[in-house]
Formats: structure tokens, sequence, C-alpha cells
């Protein structure tokens, strides 16, 4: 038998106490025990960031963390980035106007990675978003809508909280 | 589950980790695990024990003293990135850390586990090479100071004992207004680089070279100082004619070969990386960062 820990953790404003085998790690503690499969498992060694969370407002390789070091944090996956259920992000909003993803795969990692780079960065230039997600692989859109979707969802936030 | 099994430790002081190093055979630290863990997922490693320092206390701070940095061995890239006090103090460091990696790998990577792990060419090994940096290590006799000269003794490996700990490091800062630069090629931005240059320059109100610092990494086992060509920039006025002859004895430094490049291509790395280093350190003599 695996050695195992009890942990609370709270996710995405909820909190979960579970017991967990102490090698797990933080992204197969959160699709499989928590049922919350948005955060996606590409490369599993920390390249293709498809499994990019927030863990206390920064950005991390769910992969590269065990479910154990989570215990007492905060972690945002991307099932809680919208604020209702009918809601989409302005993120996400600008990601579906602006076709900025295909098959879906990497959107997560790439999501939760702007979350944190527009909150620290409101006013991101092309360069800013190109550096910002060069940590994420994905192999459907070339990053191009990526980029554009993200520059939108830059000014969409900005109009809405009155910025000049 | 892809790690291997082990068991799980997390002690709260550095007493109690080096209690453990020291009770346990086959045990692994876990810092940041930006590279502890894929290995683990990948089975590279297979320890019977995973000392977790994460929530050791008092191993993360970035403090100013006697002319030097000092930097707790937990403290995040992250934190490195975004200190004031390091893009003053120790601007090569700042320019360095920005090529580590990504956001979400410098939001956890640690400086220890940089210098532990001691990748050829990782950025933070580089300029601690060229800082000539201290290295603050615990066992359980105390703790002890490593010249970085001294650090790596082979491959990825440092001059540590299997039941010592690095606590810190510590960087000399050169004087405000010194030149530097870190500059690296690298096939894709945020990926290990094949060569890095990173380079330190004083110069005297002539504008000749008192003092220069040259580090290449990605050459050989560990970073390396290129102490012929600091000695031959003594004296001289950086301009680029001058700079390209010195720079080329760089071409017959010993290089690795492997999938990513083979020697030849390193060498002219090496000198093409140098030059570019050393031009841009010259340029910001003088300048306050």
């Amino acid at each position: 038998m695996s050695e195992t820990r009890t942990i609370a953790v709270t996710v995405n404003g909820k909190r979960h106490e579970a017991t967990v085998p102490v090698r797990l790690t933080l992204a197969d503690f959160l699709r499989h025990q928590l049922g919350l499969t948005g955060t996606h498992l590409g490369c599993e060694h920390g390249v293709c960031g498809a499994c990019t969370v927030l863990l206390d407002s920064h950005s991390a390789r769910s992969c590269l963390m065990l479910a154990v070091q989570a215990d007492g944090h905060d972690i945002l996956t991307v099932e809680g980035i919208a604020p209702d259920a009918t809601t989409l992000h302005p993120l996400q909003q600008a990601f579906h106007d602006h076709h900025g993803l295909q098959c879906g795969f990497c959107t997560p990692g790439i999501l939760t990675t702007l979350i944190e780079l527009l909150r620290d960065n409101p006013d991101p230039t092309e360069d800013d978003i190109r550096v910002g997600i060069s940590g994420n692989l994905c192999r459907c859109t070339g990053y191009h809508n990526i980029v554009v979707a993200a520059l939108e969802a830059a000014k969409r936030m900005k109009a809405a909280r009155g910025a000049p | 589950m892809k790690p291997p099994r082990f068991s799980y430790h997390d002690p709260r002081n550095v007493a109690d980790a080096v209690g453990l190093l020291t009770s346990f055979d086959n045990a692994k630290l876990l810092a940041g695990g930006q590279s502890l863990m894929p290995m683990l997922n990948m089975r590279f490693v297979l320890p019977d024990h995973v000392i977790d320092l994460n929530r050791v206390d008092g191993l993360s701070y970035i403090r100013e003293r006697d002319g030097a940095l000092e930097i707790g061995a937990m403290t995040r890239q992250r934190d490195i990135e975004f200190s004031a006090v390091v893009a003053r103090r120790c601007p090569l460091m700042h320019e360095a850390i920005r090529q580590v990696g990504h956001r979400q790998t410098r939001n956890r990577g640690t400086l220890g586990g940089s210098l532990c792990h001691l990748d050829p060419s990782a950025e933070l090994v580089s300029v601690a090479a060229a800082l000539d940096a201290k290295i603050a290590v615990a066992g359980k006799n105390g703790v002890r100071d490593i010249d970085f000269a001294a650090f790596p003794v082979a491959y990825m490996t440092p001059a540590i004992e299997l039941d010592e700990l690095v606590t810190g490091a510590t960087f000399p800062c050169w004087p405000d207004g010194h030149g530097y630069a870190f500059v690296e090629f690298a096939r894709r931005h945020g990926d290990f680089a094949i060569v890095s240059a990173a380079a330190l320059l004083e110069e005297d109100a002539n504008r000749k070279v008192t003092r220069a610092s040259l580090t290449l990494g990605g050459m050989g086992p560990a970073p390396v100082r290129a102490r012929e060509v600091e000695r031959a920039l003594i004296g001289e006025s950086i301009e680029e004619k001058r700079l390209r002859e010195i720079c080329e004895t760089l071409r017959s430094c010993e290089a690795i070969d492997d999938i990513h490049a083979p020697a030849s291509y390193r060498q002219q790395l090496a000198t093409v990386l140098s030059r570019r280093a050393l031009l841009k350190a010259h340029e910001r003599v003088g300048a306050r960062a």
C-alpha cells in the first residue's frame, strides 16, 4: 500500500478534505479524486503547461506538485474562472469570439496562465502575452488567435472597470 | 500514479530536515519540484524517502549585507525576479532570471533547487559562477560555506554530502555602475540554453577595463569562467574588432557534443555570445540600473 495523508485544500472556493497517497500529483488529485477534469495533463513533466492551475493566486504546473503539498492552500482551476454557471469570464468570452481554441486541450492551462498575467498586467502588449504563454504548448491555433483573444480580453476587462 | 512509492516527510526546520537526511539512506530533497517532480514522474529517480523543504521555516529571504546579497535556498525564482534589491544590486541576476523557464515554473522553482540540480546551462548556476558566490550548507556538524568554484564536482553533482542541504547563497555585488549582461541561445524561449554567456565589467575613467568576469554555461559539465579572456580584457578599451579577436580564443574551449548541438556549434556560440555579452556589458558601464 502507498503511504497516505489527509489534506484540506480549498479548490475554486470550496473546501475539500481528502485522504491521498503521498505520491499522488496535484493534477491527478484534482482530476481523479475531485472529478475536476478541466485541468488537462499533456506531458506530465512540466513542459506543455496544460495542467496549469493557480496556487494561492500564482500559476503553477499541477503535474509538478504533490497533492500533499497543497494542504492548507487555495487552488483555482479552469472550472473556477467563470463568475457563474451561465456566464463566461471575459477571457473565456474573448477566446470564444476570436477562435482562440480549436481542440481545447491546452485551453485550461492557457486561461489560468492568462488570468494571472492580466491580473498583474492589465494593459499587456502583444509581446507580454507571447512571453506569458510561452510555457503553454498549443498544436492547433499557431497561437495567433490566442494572442488576439487575450488582447481583446484585456481591453474588455479594462473597459468593464471603467478605466480610461 | 506516475511517481514511484516513497515515504513523505515535511519537516518544519533545518535541524529536523538534516536529522531526517542523516537517518535515511536513499532520500531526496524536494525544493520547488520543477526538476525533481518530472524525474519522479518519469521514474528516473526512485527515492525511498522524499523530504519536502516547502514547509521549512527561514529559508526564503533576500537580504543585502556587507556589499553582498544573501538569498535563502527556498526563495522562489519569482521572488528574485520581482525583487527591487536584486535588480539594483545584482542586475546580472535580474537579467538572467527572466530567462529561467516560464512564469509557471518560476513561481515554484527555487534558488537552492537550481544550484543543487546544477544543470550545466542553468542561468542561476552561471550567475553564481560569475559572481563567485558562496553556498551555505547545513549538516549534522553545523553550517559550512563552499566557494562556488569548488561547488560542482561533476556533471549535475554538487560538493554536498548526502546528509547535507543547501540553506542559501551569498552573492558578492559589484559596485554601482558596473556593466553586466546575460545572453543565451535556446531553441525556444524558456528552454535550457544551449550556450549562455554572463559578463561583468568595471572600467576606469578612460574606459579601460579594470575588472572582468565572463562565464560560459552549457559548454561542459558545469558553467565555467573564461579566465584567459578575463585576463586578456584587463587594460583593454572595449571595441568590437578587438573583442572579436579576444573571444575567438574561446573556439578552442572544451565543449560537449549531444543531441542538441555538436561541440563545434557550441564553440561558435561561445565566441559570438561572449562578444555580445561583453559589448552589452560595456555599453551599460556607468549607467544606473
